[in-house]
C-alpha cells in the first residue's frame, strides 16, 4: 500500500472516497444534489455559519460533552484506562443533534421551507423534529411501519415536537425503506424541501457534510485528552451503523499514526447466522441510496434487511468513508453480537451508573474484550453516543422483565 | 454527441418517423406476477401494439418508483426473478421476434454485482438494445454508460423538469437511442402531466439534440397517450399496465386467468390512442 500523506483529505471532486461514495441518484434529484453541494462548499468556508453552529452546540445542545474517566470499569477490566466521550448527555440524548443542527442551518441558508428525514429507532427523527421546532419549519419523518410499532415513545416525542410521522409499508417496512420513501418525497417536492439524512451516507456531499458536523466529537476529545492526560489517546472505539458517531470521533485522529482506531459493527445473532447488520464484515461493495459502499445483499444484488437488537444500527449499508478506511487498512472493523451488547449494557449500568443506549454497548463489548490485556497506561476512548432510555423496553423483554 | 450504436431502437424510430407517427413503449417487470405470466405478456405485447418493449429488472429498493412498480418488483423477486433470468427471458423472446427493440430498465446494483463487462456481453448476446438505469446520472457515466456505448448498446438518459437548460448538454452528451423525458417531478404512476407543459419541455430538449424524445411517468389512459403522442416521439406506459396485473391477482397473490388479456387489452387501446394522434410539428 502506498502511504498517503493524509487520510483526512475528504473526497475527490466527484465525491468519491477511493471507489466509494459518488452520486448515484435519479436525474430529477441530481440538479438539487449539485445545489446542496454548492451551498455546502460555501457554508463550510463561512465563519458566520460556524459561529452560529458553535453557539447552538454550546447553548442548546450543551457541548462540549464531558470526557469521563470510567474508573470502576477500568478497575473491573484491570488493564487499559477507559474513557467515555459522553455524547449521550447532549440535548435529545445522542450525537444525532450535532448533525441535524448543522443541516437545518444549511437548509435555512438555501431558503428551503420544508424538512424531511428518515428514522429507524427514532433518534434521528427526534433530533430532526427538535431542530424543526427550534427553527419553525414543518417536518415530515418517514419511519418503517415495524419501527413505528417498536418505538412508540419516540413516535410520540416526534409528534409532540410537531412532526408528521409517515409509517412506511413499502418493501420490508424498515429503515432502508424509510430512506427510499424519503428520497421519493424529495423527488416529488424537490424545490421547497431539504432532506436531512441521519448518517454519514447518501449521495455526495452528505457523507462529508455529516462527517464535518460530527467531527466536533473528535475535536473535543483531542482537546480534553490533552488536558486530562497531556497526550493523545492510544485507542478509539465506536459503534457503527451508518457510522456517523464513529467518523466524527475518528476523523480528527486519522493522521495520528499512534492512534489505533476500531469500529464495532452489530453482529446481531452472529455473522454466520446471516442475521446481522455488519456490512463491512458480512457484506460486499454495491450501490444503494446514492453511494457505493459495503452492503448486505444477495448474489443478484438485492438488498437484504439488517438485523440487530439495536434499531439504530439496523441498516444494511455503511457510510462510504468507512468502506474506504477499511480497504486501506487505517481503521479496524470488528463486530459484537446482541448478547455481547446486552452484557455490556448490564456491566455499564452496574459499574458506572450510566444506562447506555444499545448502540454504544456494542463498542463497550469490544472494549471489554481488549482492555484487560492492554497496559495500565494505555488510553482508550469509547464514544458513549446515546443514552439508554429508548431501549429499556427492548432490554426488559430480553431480561424477562414485565414492564 | 457521442457515438451512437445502431440498434433495433434507432431502426424503429426511423421507421416511425417514416410512418409519421409516435410510438408506444410499454413497461412491465420481468417475472411479474410470475415468470410464466410475464413471458406470456411479452409474447403478445408487440402484436397488441407496443412499438418498443421496456422490461423492468426487479430491484429490492426502487427509489424512483411508486407503489405499483415497487410491488411488482417485490412480487418478481419473491418468485425468484433475477437479472440473469431476465436476460434469459430476452434471449428466449428473440427466438420469435428479432425486430422489436428491447430496453432494460432498472437500478445499478444488480448490474454492478453481475459485473459490468459480463453483463454487457450477455445483454448484447441476449438481444438487449438499450439500458435505462435510474440511478446513473451523467456524473457516473464511467460506470456503465461509456462501456455500454463501446459494447454497442444504447444508454438512454432520463431528463426531468428539474434538468435546467444549462445542465441539458451534460445529460445529452453521451445519450443514445432516445431521450426519456420524465414528465413529472415525482415517482412513477403518481401524477399526470399536462400535455402543454410536456410540449414545452420536449421542445427544449429537441433544441439541443437530434435524438427522439420519449415521455413517461404518469401516462395512464389511451387519451393521455394520444395527447403525449401529439407532442413527443413516443409515449411510455408502465404503472397502468402493472395495475392491470395487480387487479387480476387472487387472494393468494396468484394471477387470475384474465391477467394476460387484461394487460394486452390495455396495450391495444393505448396503441390505438397513440396511432390516432396527429403529430404536431413544432418549431424548436
Amino acid at each position: 500500500m502506498n502511504k498517503l500523506n493524509t487520510f483526512r483529505s475528504g473526497v475527490d471532486e466527484s465525491g468519491h472516497f477511493g471507489i466509494y461514495g459518488g452520486r448515484f441518484v435519479a436525474e430529477t434529484l441530481m440538479p438539487l444534489i449539485l445545489d446542496v453541494e454548492k451551498a455546502w462548499e460555501e457554508a463550510r468556508k463561512d465563519d458566520d455559519f460556524w459561529a452560529e453552529f458553535d453557539y447552538l452546540m454550546k447553548h442548546y445542545v450543551g457541548r462540549p460533552s464531558p470526557l469521563y474517566f470510567a474508573e470502576r470499569l477500568t478497575e473491573h477490566f484491570g488493564g487499559a484506562k477507559v474513557y467515555f466521550k459522553r455524547d449521550e448527555l447532549n440535548h435529545t440524548g445522542a450525537h444525532k443533534i450535532n448533525n441535524t443542527i448543522g443541516q437545518i442551518l444549511l437548509a435555512r441558508r438555501m431558503g428551503k421551507k420544508r424538512i424531511i428525514a428518515e428514522t429507524g429507532a427514532g433518534q434521528h427523527g427526534v433530533a430532526t423534529a427538535t431542530v424543526c421546532a427550534l427553527f419553525g419549519m414543518p417536518c415530515v419523518v418517514y419511519m418503517g411501519e415495524t419501527d413505528v410499532e417498536r418505538q412508540k415513545p419516540n413516535v410520540f416525542r416526534m409528534r409532540l415536537l410537531g412532526a408528521e410521522i409517515v409509517p412506511v409499508t413499502a418493501g420490508t417496512g424498515t429503515l432502508k425503506d424509510a430512506m427510499n420513501e424519503a428520497l421519493r418525497d424529495w423527488v416529488a417536492n424537490v424545490e421547497e424541501t431539504f432532506y436531512i439524512i441521519g448518517t454519514a451516507a447518501g449521495p455526495h456531499p452528505y457523507p462529508v457534510m455529516v462527517r464535518d458536523f460530527q467531527c466536533i466529537i473528535g475535536n473535543e476529545t483531542r482537546e480534553q485528552m490533552q488536558e486530562m492526560e497531556g497526550r493523545l489517546p492510544d485507542t478509539l472505539v465506536a459503534a457503527i451503523g451508518g457510522g456517523s458517531n464513529a467518523i466524527g470521533l475518528f476523523h480528527p485522529f486519522l493522521d495520528d499514526e499512534s492512534v489505533n482506531i476500531i469500529g464495532v459493527e452489530a453482529a446481531g445473532h452472529g455473522i454466520e447466522s446471516g442475521e446481522h447488520c455488519a456490512s463491512l464484515n458480512g457484506g460486499k461493495p454495491g450501490v444503494l441510496h446514492g453511494n457505493r459502499t459495503y452492503l448486505l445483499q444477495d448474489d443478484d444484488g438485492q438488498i437484504k434487511d439488517g438485523y440487530s437488537i439495536s434499531a439504530g444500527l439496523d441498516y444494511p449499508g455503511i457510510g462510504p468513508e468507512h468502506s474506504w478506511l477499511r480497504d486501506i487498512g487505517r481503521v479496524e472493523y470488528v463486530s459484537a453480537t446482541d448478547t455481547d451488547a446486552l452484557e455490556a449494557f448490564k456491566l455499564c449500568t452496574a459499574k458506572e451508573g450510566i444506562i447506555p443506549a444499545l448502540e454504544p454497548c456494542h463498542a463497550l463489548a469490544h472494549v471489554a474484550r481488549i482492555a484487560p490485556d492492554l497496559p495500565k497506561d494505555h488510553l482508550i476512548v469509547m464514544n458513549m453516543c446515546g443514552r439508554g432510555d429508548k431501549d429499556i423496553f427492548a432490554v426488559a423483554e430480553r431480561f424477562g422483565f414485565e414492564m | 454527441m457521442s457515438k451512437q450504436p445502431e440498434t433495433r431502437i434507432t431502426r424503429r424510430f426511423a421507421q416511425l418517423r417514416a410512418e409519421g407517427r409516435a410510438g408506444l413503449v410499454t413497461f412491465t417487470t420481468a417475472g411479474d406476477p410470475d415468470t410464466e405470466t410475464s413471458v406470456k405478456i411479452l409474447e403478445g405485447i408487440a402484436e397488441a401494439g407496443a412499438d418498443m418493449i421496456e422490461i423492468g429488472v426487479p430491484f429490492s429498493d426502487p427509489m424512483a418508483d411508486g407503489p405499483a412498480i415497487q410491488a411488482s418488483s417485490l412480487r418478481a423477486i419473491k418468485g425468484g426473478m433475477s437479472l440473469r433470468k431476465t436476460l434469459g427471458i430476452v434471449a428466449e423472446y428473440r427466438k420469435k421476434d428479432d425486430e422489436t427493440p428491447i430496453v432494460l430498465m432498472g437500478y445499478y446494483n444488480p448490474i454492478y454485482i453481475y459485473g459490468v463487462d459480463a453483463f454487457l456481453a450477455d445483454a448484447k448476446k441476449a438481444g438487449v438494445d438499450g439500458l435505462i438505469v435510474v440511478d446513473l446520472p451523467p456524473e457516473e457515466e464511467g460506470e456503465l454508460c461509456l462501456p455500454a456505448l463501446d459494447a454497442g448498446v444504447n444508454f438512454i438518459y432520463l431528463t426531468a423538469p428539474t434538468t435546467t437548460d444549462a445542465r441539458l448538454p451534460r445529460v445529452l452528451e453521451h445519450a443514445s437511442g432516445f431521450v426519456y423525458f420524465v414528465s413529472i417531478t415525482g415517482i412513477t404512476g403518481t401524477r399526470s402531466a399536462q400535455a402543454t407543459d410536456v410540449a414545452g419541455h420536449v421542445a427544449r430538449i429537441k433544441a439541443k439534440t437530434d435524438l427522439p424524445v420519449a415521455v413517461g411517468f404518469g401516462i395512464r389512459t389511451p387519451e393521455q397517450a394520444a395527447e403525449i403522442a401529439g407532442v413527443a416521439d413516443a409515449a411510455v406506459v408502465g404503472s397502468a399496465l402493472v395495475d392491470q396485473i395487480t387487479a387480476n391477482l387472487d387472494d393468494n397473490g396468484k394471477p387470475g386467468p384474465g391477467t394476460v388479456d387484461a394487460v394486452l387489452g390495455l396495450v391495444r387501446s393505448l396503441a390505438e390512442g397513440v396511432r390516432s394522434a396527429k403529430k404536431t410539428e413544432k418549431a424548436s
